[in-house]
């Protein structure tokens, strides 16, 4: 099976922090980051980097739209 | 940015990104709510089809009455409960024109019940969309006719009881036994499989139009996580516990 890699591009500015993003990820890729954006909410970011399979979930469920997903076959 | 992450993140790779027809400014929504997701599906349903310059969308009274800001395209904004009946005028009058109306169930299932019931019945030839997440989300969290069983809300603190409050409505069974309706369905929009089966709904819709089949009419059960009083994430787990047990998911009617 060629392995597929992803990566996402989140909207820092935008994203509200609800977290919906790492709960529908399936590989557990998301988490909220500690640090806070200009509107105090702790936006999303690849915290596992390496297992993203670029699925897109996270773009799907965003209710911003502030979620880019990439991928490509390594 | 790590190296392999620069490799990826270049456009030929792009999988996913905002549909064009969605403006880039920021939506007042509350964080996690379904709205933001749904008004996505209907700008990507747009894009896809190539029909920006072509559709009018009605607003409605509630958290949605702002939706013209955020999907660009040209838009009606009706009295509370009223936008099947504009987006009745509008397509009688435009017909060429893709017409769709968005409620949530404080505006189509409580002081619109009448106008929605009768579009349906009419088959105006409308896509309509109908948001229920249970709540008056806008003004506070009151009951509303769509609100659970022994679910609690601002006006009904210790849960709706169905001795006194009555009990909640599904409409889209109503608009179903109507004559005028072709494509009757309930979706959601809390995982990315929900999320792909309304936005494949949404399509069938606006397709049913150009087909000149009738009312489609799409319940999109969603939550309201700060009038539930929830996090996002807890909001969506129990609206797949509750909400879908009496609202459950799937085509209902489809000629």
């Amino acid at each position: 099976m060629a392995k597929v890699k992803g990566a996402i591009v989140v909207d820092t500015v935008k994203c509200k922090g609800c977290g919906v993003c790492a709960a529908n990820c399936p590989t557990d890729v998301i988490q909220l980051a500690k640090e806070v954006n200009d509107k105090g909410y702790n936006y999303a970011y690849m915290a596992k980097p390496d297992a993203c399979i670029g699925c897109a979930s996270c773009g799907l469920v965003c209710p911003d739209s502030c979620i880019t997903v990439y991928r490509v076959r390594a | 940015m790590t190296e392999v992450e620069k490799v990826i993140i270049s456009p030929e790779n792009l999988v996913y990104s905002k549909p064009s027809v969605l403006t880039d400014n920021v939506m007042h929504y509350c964080p996690g709510c379904s709205h933001g997701t749904i008004h996505k599906l209907i700008a990507e349903v747009i894009d896809e089809m190539g029909i920006q310059e072509e559709t009018i969308g009605v607003t409605p009274v509630g958290c949605s009455v702002f939706a013209y800001n955020y999907i660009d395209v040209d838009w009606q904004e009706a009295a509370h409960g009223r936008a099947p009946a504009l987006a009745t005028a509008i397509k009688r009058l435009l017909p060429e024109k893709y017409v769709f109306s968005y409620q949530g169930d404080g505006d189509l299932a409580a002081i619109g019940t009448g106008e929605a019931i009768h579009a349906c019945n009419r088959g105006e030839n409308i896509v309509m969309v109908f948001v229920n997440n249970g709540i008056y989300g806008m003004t506070g969290g009151q009951m509303a006719p769509t609100t659970l069983p022994g679910m609690p809300s601002s006006t009904c603190p210790a849960g709706r009881d169905a001795g006194r409050d009555g009990h909640p409505i599904r409409i889209t069974e109503i608009m179903a036994q109507l004559p005028g309706t072709s494509f009757v369905t309930r979706q959601a929009v809390h995982t990315a499989a929900a999320v792909r089966k309304t936005k494949k709904a949404l399509k069938k819709a606006f397709e049913n139009q150009t087909a000149g089949k009738g009312t489609s009419f799409i319940e999109v059960v969603s939550t309201c996580n700060s009038g539930w009083k929830m996090t996002p994430v807890k909001a969506n787990e129990w609206m797949e516990e509750h909400m879908f047990a009496y609202y459950p998911l799937g085509d209902v009617k489809d000629l």
